[in-house]
Order: C-alpha cells, then structure tokens, then sequence
C-alpha cells in the first residue's frame, strides 16, 4: 500500500508539471496582461515600467524558470489584479465552494441512490420507466436555467429559501462556514440542489444498471432462499456491491463540481472560487489562473486517492490482493 | 407424515422464442426424514423445480400450474410475506455454484445473522452464537474466526459448507439441495455428501437432492426421481431403480456410469443430444433417443402409470415388458 501511494504522489507531481506548463504558455499566448492592467493612455515608458515590474519584458522560458523557481519553494506569485499572493487569495475563496459541492454531492447521493436502485428494482415497471424519464431532465436541462428557476419557485413565490449570497457563516477550525451556521445552511440549500440535479442523474442511472446486474446474480437468490426481506436485499446485499462504481464516478465528479461551479455560483452570486476563475481570465491574471488550475488537479489527486482508500472499504477482495499492482 | 407433496406443478418459460416447457406436469411426494434423488441432464428442469417449490424462479419464468403442497399448505396460494416466513427457516436450499451463493462484500458473520434474524427476533449474539455452531457442525475449524472471514477468503468446498450451515441455521423440515457438490473436487465431494446425509439423519430433515449423476444419489437417496425434458420419466425406491430400471433413459443413464465389476467393458451411451425444450416433439420426448422406440411414441406422450412396489412410470415400451 504505502509503494502504491509514494507512485501515486510522483505520478502526480508530473501531472502538476505538466499541468503548469500548458497554462502557463497557454495565458501567455492569449494575450498581455499589461494591456488590461494600465490604462490604454498611459506613455510607453509607463507600459515599459509596468513590463519591467512584472518581469513582461523577460523572454517567455525565463519568464517560466522564474515562476517554476519560485513555484517550488510555494509561492505561485501575486495576482497582478489584487496584489495578494494568488495561493492565499484561492485559499480565500475555496472554503464556499468546497462545501458547497459537498453539500452538492451529499444531495446527490441522497436522491440519486435510493431513486436508482428502486428504479433497477421497478425496472420493467411505470415507476422505473418514470424515473428514468426523469433523469434525462436532469442531464438534460442546463445549470443556469435550473438554477433561476428553483429561485423562481423557492424564492420569489414561495419565499421560502434566499436566493442570493452566503448568509451567516460561521469559523470551524479557522475556516469561514456557512454549513454549520443557522442563518447559512438555508442559503445553500438551492445552489447545491442545482449542482446536484445533474450528478443525481448520473447517480440513478448508475445505480439502475448495477441494480439490475446485481439482482440476477445467485447472492441475490440465496439471500432470498434465506428468506431475507426484500428491502434488506436491496439496501444491504445490492448496494453494497454497486458502491464501487458509483463512488468512482463520483469522486471524478465530486472534482469537476469543484472545479467548474462557475455557473451556478454566478447565478446564486456564490462568493466561491469559480467567481475568482471567470474574473481573472478577463484581466489575464495569471497567478491566480495558474494557480487555481494547480489547486484543481491537487483536489483530482486527492480525490482519486481517497476514492482507492474507499475501494478497500467497500470491496474485501481489493484489501487483500493489495493495490499494488 | 408427508413434508412435501407437488402435483403436476408446471413451470413455464415466455421467451421470445416461444413457451418453454421447463417443467411440465412433475408430480412426487416426500416424507418426513426422506431423501429424495432428483435427476436428470442439464436442462431437463429439475432445478427448475427446486426453485419452483421455493417460488424463486425469475421472469420470464412463471409457475402456471398444478400444486406445490408443503405440509398440507399449498404453497402458491400463500402470501408473499407468508412465503419469505418459510424459506430458509422450514424449506431451505442449497445452489449449485458456491463461488457464486455468498455475498462477496458481506463478511460470513453478516450473512449467518441476518438469516437468523429474518426468521426469530433474537440477539446479535445468540444469532452468532447459532452461527458458531452451525459452522461447526459442517466441519469448519475455528469457527468462531472464520466468521468474521469474507467469502474470498475460503476455498470452494468450504463454502459449500459455509452454504450447507446457512442451510441448517434455523433447522428446517425440508432442505433441496441443487447440484451442491457438481462443482467441487471429487475427494470434498464425498466429504460433503457424507455430511449431508449424515446431518440430514441426525435432524429427521427432509432433503432433495438434484444431481445429474446417479452414481451421486446411489447411497444416498431413498427415493429416485428421473427427469427428462420437464418431466419425471421414472421414479421409485433408488435400489429398485438402480438394479433394475424400466425407462430407457434411466437404464441409458445407468449404462453411462464406469463400475468396477465393468472394466475393460465399453460404457455405453445415450445416442443424440438432450432435446430442444421450446420444440418439444409431440409424442415422448426421449422417442428421438430411444432404442426402444415405436410409432406409437412418436404419436403420443405416454401418461404416468404405477407399476406397483412405489414405483410410477411414463413409457410404452418399459424395460420390464419383455419379461412380463
């Protein structure tokens, strides 16, 4: 196990090298900075001091040995935009959208799992065609506009959720949370149903099939011989075995909620780090998109690793064989 | 007392290729304490059959037909929940795959509970403690470890047993067991055999036996029952079968076994192959195949006639015909 996670680390530590040097040769060819950071009637010997301060006037590949200099012993710059370091500046903004995609993913499995395997259950019946009917809406209809309606319903006629903002937050292990504060949970509540709606397809569609493979297999007609309730078959004997898929796809997308919460942050004026991320392409500031990006994969890495731990929990036949090959 | 007493049970499959007869009119009774060999070849239905008396038997499959009387309770008529009260606590079963039977993520212990406790509100505990005991009732070693063993970690004879325990967990009155040694070495296969018979012994249980091998239910079974093509051909007590069999098929069975007064003997064998159940021919099933065979086989399908001593058959032309 512990040579299996030191050749996990290294492959990532090469997945993060290589993840730098596309982004950093990427921003550079989309543009200059410069151009947006001082105004367009400034002299040219204020855009070439500008340059100089910035290290613009540099050639790229030393432009690159200096940020991947500096980026090893962690500092991945200051934003050229707020002056703070770009690290601190994500550190800053992460706490909102990494409970919020916690809470996203916890809504998900919490309508995704029981509608899937009931609909693998129900699966030549109404009620599992209904489901699965129901489930292409969920992939189907786009994130912004399922967002503005539930404020639609929930906020403007019913008034029964706030629409808009963080609410209250409170400081758990010195972060600011708005899960654990009374007046914050409710400000939650649509934003993670709205990046919810779609993995929660994902998640019944998932559960469906597996339900469906794993009732015909002869476990399941034993436990039956045994005279087990149908209900303990499905939550105990099936679930358990089409956990391992499920959790797979959910830690990848556990990653990209993270990650690409851009829109539903926009639409419920979510202060989180998708908001950061469209706000620095527009001024090409490149720490913090270099910096967001790294952070990104680190969350991938991370994820995936627990997501093996987790294997190991769920399947026996892993922990013994160990994961090493 | 008789446990169990299926009357023409007909067990139909709706396929897309037509209805496939899978059982079709098998009738035989069992008493308490009996052992009863059902057998037959692959696809001649008799798992069918076991699965049929326990209501198991999946879509498109369907028991459209006759009675399955368990303890004078026709069984088809019972409720679900009634039904689920029975299995495994007074009918139990055993499959024919052990690598297959047990839960792979479920530790042994999960899956010795949990049918104790669908059947009697007792503890955790003393549902283990029953576990315990069944386990090492079967002859697994340090049982009370072994418990907390996940099914990969046992080989597959000790999982045949693991399913045998599950089996005898609640001591049930009838206990069908579906090919159970078919898929193990030869030396457990006796082992197991032995075991069974003598557990089944000891506790007055009721057991079928499916097998396709006659050799297997030689000492072991009571009673015979040869199935061909969804029906019982031959039944009676098993020495009678064995030494002299009045069907064909069961005598082509018998001729297929190596003996050891037979050496240097070529066996012989059944000719053709077991017949396609969705195109059954319309007179005896076995006409194909029979050595015996006349017009009037191919014509009609020959009904059940009791040939006395507890015997029954379904042939024209029986084995017995030319000494009579």
């Amino acid at each position: 196990m512990l040579v299996y996670l030191l050749r996990r680390i290294a492959q990532s530590i090469f997945v993060a090298l290589a993840m730098m040097v596309i982004v950093f040769f990427g921003i550079y060819m989309v543009g200059n900075p410069v151009d947006i950071l001082i105004s367009p009637d400034a002299t040219p010997a204020e855009i070439e001091a500008t340059m100089e301060r910035f290290g613009f006037d540099q050639p790229i590949w030393m432009q690159f040995l200096t940020f991947l200099g500096n980026a090893l012993q962690g500092d991945l710059g200051r934003s050229f935009v707020h002056g703070e370091p770009a690290v601190q500046l994500i550190l800053h903004y992460m706490p909102a959208t990494l409970e919020l995609a916690a809470l996203g993913l916890f809504f998900s499995v919490l309508i995704g799992v029981p509608l899937g395997v009931y609909a693998g259950y129900k699966s030549d019946r109404w009620q599992g065609r209904a489901i699965m009917t129901g489930s292409i809406f969920g992939f189907s209809l786009p994130n912004f506009w399922v967002g503005m309606l539930l404020i639609l319903i929930f906020a403007v006629e019913l008034r029964w959720l706030p629409s808009t903002g963080r609410g209250d937050t409170v400081e758990v292990l010195g972060v600011r949370l708005s899960i654990f504060a009374e007046g914050g949970l409710q400000y939650m509540i649509l934003p993670a149903l709205t990046l919810a709606l779609y993995k929660a397809s994902l998640v019944t569609r998932l559960a469906r099939a597996g339900t469906q493979e794993a009732l015909v297999q002869d476990y399941v007609k034993f436990a039956r011989a045994k005279g087990v309730s149908e209900t303990r078959i499905l939550f105990v004997h099936v679930l358990k075995n089409i956990m391992i898929p499920i959790v797979t796809v959910l830690g990848l997308e556990l990653g990209s909620m993270i990650a690409f919460a851009v829109v539903t942050e926009t639409v419920f004026a979510w202060p989180g780090m998708g908001k950061l991320l469209i706000d620095s392409i527009l001024t090409l500031d490149r720490p913090v998109i270099v910096a967001y990006l790294m952070m990104t994969v680190l969350i991938f890495i991370t994820i995936n690793l627990i997501v093996d731990v987790i294997y190991t929990l769920l399947d026996p036949r892993v922990r013994i064989s160990g994961a090493a090959s | 007392m008789t446990v169990l007493s299926v009357e023409n049970l007909q067990t139909h499959f709706f396929t897309d290729a037509g209805v496939v007869k899978a059982v079709d009119g098998v009738s035989f009774s069992l008493e308490e304490g009996e052992v009863l060999g059902l057998v037959g070849e692959s696809g001649s239905g008799k798992t069918v059959t076991g699965f049929s008396i326990l209501r198991l038997v999946d879509p498109p499959g369907r028991v459209t037909g006759g009675r399955i009387l368990f303890r004078g309770q026709d069984l088809a008529k019972l409720p679900d929940r009634e039904m689920r009260r029975l299995r495994g606590n007074r009918i139990a079963m055993i499959f024919q795959d052990p690598m297959m039977t047990l839960n792979p993520v479920l530790r042994i212990d999960t899956q010795m509970i949990e049918a104790v406790q669908a059947h009697e509100k007792v503890s955790k505990a003393a549902a283990r403690d029953r576990a315990v005991q069944a386990l090492a009732r079967v002859g697994i070693p340090s049982p009370a470890e072994r418990l907390n063993a996940y099914p990969h970690q046992f080989s597959g004879g000790m999982r045949q047993r693991v399913a045998i325990a599950i089996a005898l967990l609640n001591g049930p009155d009838l206990i069908i067991a579906d090919e159970p040694t078919t898929a193990l070495d030869v030396t457990i296969q006796s082992q197991i055999l032995a075991e069974v018979q003598g557990l089944a012994r000891e506790t007055g249980t009721s057991l079928i036996w499916i097998t396709h091998d006659l050799a297997v239910v030689a000492g072991l079974a009571d009673r015979i029952a040869v199935m061909y093509a969804g029906r019982i051909v031959e039944s009676g007590p098993a020495s009678a079968i064995l030494t002299a069999p009045a069907h064909p098929y069961t005598a082509g069975l018998l001729g297929s076994i190596p003996g050891h007064g037979r050496r240097g003997d070529r066996l012989t064998q059944i000719p053709g192959m077991a017949p396609n159940m969705a195109h059954l021919p319309p007179g005896c099933a076995f006409a194909p195949r029979c050595p015996r065979v006349s017009d009037a086989c191919r014509a009609t399908a020959p009904e059940v006639t009791e040939t006395g001593a507890g015997r029954a058959l379904r042939c024209l032309h029986p084995l017995t015909e030319a000494v009579a």
